[in-house]
């Protein structure tokens, strides 16, 4: 039964402009302005054109790879110190597929190229969400509620899975090199901008996208949003959230293992501990964006990533502490980030 | 005297170290309104609580409907037809009236999956619901979030509603339009445990009544015995019913 | 009288306290006892270890904060020493300079991280020194001109204490061995000399009203701040004298090992060896970092040649020799720390008192 009978159109859109004038856009705000201030500073507008098209996909890789760490702690109040470990593993078993699709890959064809591509980024997400389903079953579901614990576990969980890596694919680090079609920039003026980025534009933004959608028009989104806010009323209202849980908990780690392709791809490389490292990339971001929030990951991810490359250009050797400073300044102004979740 | 739906037999619950519920017997007809009465701190929403699964009762037995629930998960028992509407309410204050509805409405996955008829009849009771169904539900007055949690528990039919001060810190005007409610959900063969601290609200709505005191159920009876022994009121609750107006 | 200096913070458990008088006379006289630059090396590394983790375990156990930047604080106490000595040439008064130097640093940054992190929620801070530690640890390589970079910095210390300085002639016949009197000699009890000094001292903060406040904040610091006490004043300040021991902590690394890299007290595997050998020894002991340090780093050599010789055992099989190698030091590692924290969370000095406790409550029934 249709129950547009009960609302009225204009109930609808008073709620929704007034929804719109209460969305709080300044953290929003912030991207174009770090992007407006960073003009002067680099002095040539194409370079600039050209690092914030690299912030900018940087930025959206980061946010896929957040997202998920995001949510898992707001559901569920689990920080996962070892998120890392599926980046990492998203990142080798796309070295691998690649070594088997290679002809694809090394192919003068955008869609064959693809044919290589998009099985490496699915086996990755598969085989990533597989482990996330080892790792919440064996290493954080024992911990629930137990902070300290789960930051001691989940990073012991993480050293487990880097020295796994490094028996399955080898110590050292392995080229993960872009497919053909995919090298290479567009020239716009003085501007070079690589075709990669807009790519990983695409994906981030596509990512970003579903989630939006999952989040706000699917019952299993509405549930996630409620859960975050209050999660024993959830589960009074005859929900098991425990199982909403993980599959929250595997979700997020094939988003882990997406970004990890994605991630490697970005640098040509990759290295058992990148995970480690992008890691602290991570929780930067979310730290920056409120944790659990989605919008709030958006916001910090292209923040960082537009911070990193900027500095990158201006003053290479401070790029990871202006990350931080950044960091800093955002909790000095919102403590607990930029969009905190209500009712905690 | 009609057939038991709740029973609860020497529960006791622990909370970490203190020691709430000291062994509480209680039995909630079905298809009437049993009030729990009583000080504050006396553990009448803790007995609650334990009831819905939120704690675990460390003795004792609670049955539904003739079955033992007094191990089971909290989903397991709001699926065996329990409404639980705390005293903080538990609104989802960053989702829509409409979004918390249908997160109530456990058989739909979207909101036209909603009974009409029942959507209609909870608009009856508490316009508010209709006027702002697109709203998110933080924005609404205390009032109306009270309303918004009462209807959440009805918007589905349940067997027993389990209800926590619903009308602390509501204006008369509202707390008669409850009352109302409250009335024809009675009619509508629903069991209703309810929690109050106001005692002029509780005689008007319940048949059965429990007072409980330090953990323990201390009188049960009919409503209507209570309301006229004012002395056992001011013995049991601290109060005579002339002064509580 | 042994009491009054251990601050009444007794072993509780005979089996600890034999336990623990073997190991300390056993690093008290080590040099006699077990004469060779190896082993020597491996006291000196557990004296070392003994020491941060005692002050690791000042916030972890006691104050129940996880730190990410404690090995930060260690190697600003080694490139301390190693930048003073380098830049000022081997004398005792550039040792002390750089003492100096790193402690008031370490000061400096401690009370920076406290005062602002310390006011957040747990977890932010753990993030937020992680971030903070990787950071430190990309800046020392990086500021090659000061610290040496990649390949850090070699350095010499003064007479007394380097090896060819020679105590007496002729080697001393020990009953297991001949023992070189020399400038290592000489550093080993300095080395014992201050860990014993820290030790001691930190036994004393944790026994008294300023550590039985932190541990009611570890507890539940919602309440504590409700009795009055403003736990981020008494967080920064167990923040500020962990820091600082560490840092002491790492000026002796530097002294023993006349060098000091990024590697060799920044890197985040030395964090994960504190975190293990905290988890192990028992956290919120301080006897614990003494048994879990010897356990450790006594396993951590015998294992790898473990780990070698099982690998050798199961040659042809297609995975085992890989998981077995002893390079993979590090995956049996995360194994037992994480069986560690599930099974073993009070850890060997926990378990021994346990017992003790309940041998006394059966034999007083």
């Amino acid at each position: 039964m249709n129950t547009s009978v009960i609302t009225t159109p204009a109930t609808g859109s008073v709620a929704r402009w007034q929804a719109l004038k209460d969305f709080d856009w300044k953290p929003v705000a912030l991207v174009p302005l770090l992007a407006a201030l960073a003009l002067p500073a680099v002095g040539s507008g194409s370079t600039w054109l050209t690092l914030t098209v690299a912030g900018l996909a940087m930025g959206l890789i980061v946010f896929i790879i957040a997202s998920g760490l995001t949510l898992v702690f707001g559901l569920m109040d689990v920080l996962n110190f070892g998120h890392g470990v599926f980046i990492a593993l998203g990142a080798f078993v796309a070295v691998s597929v690649f070594g088997g699709l290679n002809a694809y890959a090394i192919a003068d064809s955008f869609w064959l190229n693809l044919a290589a591509l998009v099985p490496a980024m699915l086996a990755a997400m598969v085989v990533a969400g597989a482990v996330g389903l080892v790792f919440e079953r064996f290493i954080v579901r024992p911990v629930y509620g137990q902070h300290l614990k789960q930051i001691l576990i989940t990073m012991g969980g993480m050293i487990i899975g880097e020295e796994l890596i490094k028996v399955i694919w080898g110590p050292g680090q392995l080229a993960l090199p872009l497919p053909e079609t995919l090298r290479g920039s567009f020239i716009i003026g003085d501007a070079s901008i690589e075709k990669y980025r807009l790519l990983a534009m695409g994906v981030g933004l596509a990512v970003f996208a579903a989630m939006v959608w999952t989040l706000n028009r699917t019952k299993v989104g509405l549930l996630i949003r409620a859960g975050v806010q209050d999660r024993e009323m959830v589960e009074s209202l005859g929900y098991r959230i425990q199982r909403l849980f993980i599959g929250v908990f595997v979700a997020g780690s094939a988003l882990a293992g997406l970004g990890g392709v994605m991630w490697g791809l970005y640098q040509q490389t990759v290295l058992p501990q990148m995970g480690a490292q992008v890691n602290v990339l991570i929780f930067i971001v979310i730290i920056i964006g409120g944790l659990g929030s989605t919008l709030g990951a958006l916001v910090g991810a292209l923040l960082v990533g537009l911070m990193a490359n900027y500095t990158g250009f201006l003053m290479p050797k401070v790029a990871l502490f202006s990350n931080i400073a950044l960091m800093v300044a955002i909790l000095l102004w919102r403590p607990q980030g930029v969009y905190p979740v209500a009712n905690r | 005297m009609s057939d038991a739906l709740l029973t609860l037999e020497g529960v006791h619950t622990h909370i970490g170290a203190y020691h709430i519920l000291h062994g509480v017997d209680l039995t909630v007809p079905a298809n009437q309104l049993t009030m729990l009465l009583g000080r504050n701190g006396a553990g009448k929403t803790t007995t609650l609580r334990t009831v819905m699964g939120l704690w675990h009762a460390s003795q004792g037995r609670i049955t539904l409907a003739g079955q033992d629930i007094t191990a089971r998960a909290t989903p397991d028992i709001a699926q065996s037809g329990v409404a639980y509407v705390p005293e903080s309410m538990g609104i989802f204050s960053d989702l829509s009236v409409k979004e918390n509805m249908l997160l109530a409405a456990r058989g739909a996955r979207t909101i036209d999956d909603v009974d009409t008829k029942r959507l209609e009849w909870i608009f009856d009771m508490f316009p508010a619901m209709k006027k702002f169904w697109l709203h998110p539900a933080g924005k609404l007055s205390g009032g109306q979030k009270q309303m918004l949690a009462v209807s959440r528990a009805i918007v589905e039919p349940r067997q027993l509603l389990l209800i926590d001060e619903p009308s602390k810190g509501l204006a008369p005007a509202i707390i008669q339009n409850m009352i109302a409610a409250f009335r024809e959900l009675k009619a509508a063969q629903t069991t209703i445990l309810l929690v109050e601290q106001n005692f002029n609200f509780a005689r008007q709505l319940g048949d059965t009544v429990a007072v409980m005191d330090d953990g323990r159920v201390v009188h049960s009876g009919a409503m209507a015995e209570l309301a006229e022994d004012s002395a056992l009121q001011a013995r049991l609750l601290g109060l005579s019913l002339g002064a509580h107006q | 009288m042994l009491s009054r200096l251990l601050s009444h913070d007794l072993p509780r458990s005979r089996w600890l306290a034999i336990l623990l008088v073997l190991l300390v006379l056993g690093l008290a006289f080590a040099p006699f006892l077990f004469p060779g630059v190896k082993a020597l090396n491996v006291a000196a590394k557990v004296l070392i270890f003994i020491a941060l983790v005692v002050s690791f375990d000042l916030l972890l156990g006691y104050t129940g904060i996880v730190s990410f930047a404690h090995t930060m604080f260690f190697g600003i106490g080694a490139y301390g020493i190693a930048i003073s000595a380098n830049a000022m040439g081997p004398t005792w008064w550039a040792l002390l300079v750089g003492a100096i130097g790193a402690l008031l640093l370490s000061l400096l940054l401690s009370l920076l991280i406290g005062l602002f992190s310390l006011r957040v929620r747990a977890i932010f801070f753990a993030m937020i020194t992680l971030a903070v530690a990787s950071a430190f640890l990309t800046l020392a390589s990086q500021l090659s001109d000061i610290t040496g970079g990649e390949d850090g910095l070699t350095f010499r210390l003064p007479e007394l204490l380097s090896p060819g300085f020679a105590l007496m002639e002729d080697d001393f016949e020990g009953p297991f061995g001949p023992v070189t009197l020399n400038g290592r000699f000489i550093t080993y009890y300095l080395l014992f000399a201050s860990v014993v000094a820290m030790f001691l001292v930190m036994l004393r903060i944790v026994n008294s009203p300023f550590g039985r406040v932190l541990q009611a904040i570890r507890e539940n610091d919602f309440r504590a701040e409700a009795l009055g006490y403003r736990v981020v004043v008494y967080r920064t300040l167990s923040n500020v004298i962990a820091a600082s021991f560490a840092t002491l902590a790492g000026c002796l690394l530097a002294l023993w090992l006349r060098y000091n890299g990024p590697d060799t007290s920044l890197s985040f595997e030395i964090m994960l060896d504190i975190l293990l050998i905290v988890v192990i020894g028992g956290m919120g002991t301080l006897y614990g970092a003494i048994i879990g340090s010897v356990v450790f780093l006594v396993a951590q050599s015998y294992l790898q040649d473990l780990l070698r010789w099982l690998g050798g055992l199961f040659e042809g099989l297609p995975l085992l020799p890989a998981l077995l190698t002893p390079d993979r030091w590090l995956l049996w590692l995360g194994l037992l720390f994480v069986l560690s924290v599930y099974h073993f969370p009070t850890g060997v000095v926990g378990k021994l008192r346990e017992r003790a406790l309940a041998k006394a409550t059966k034999e007083s029934t």
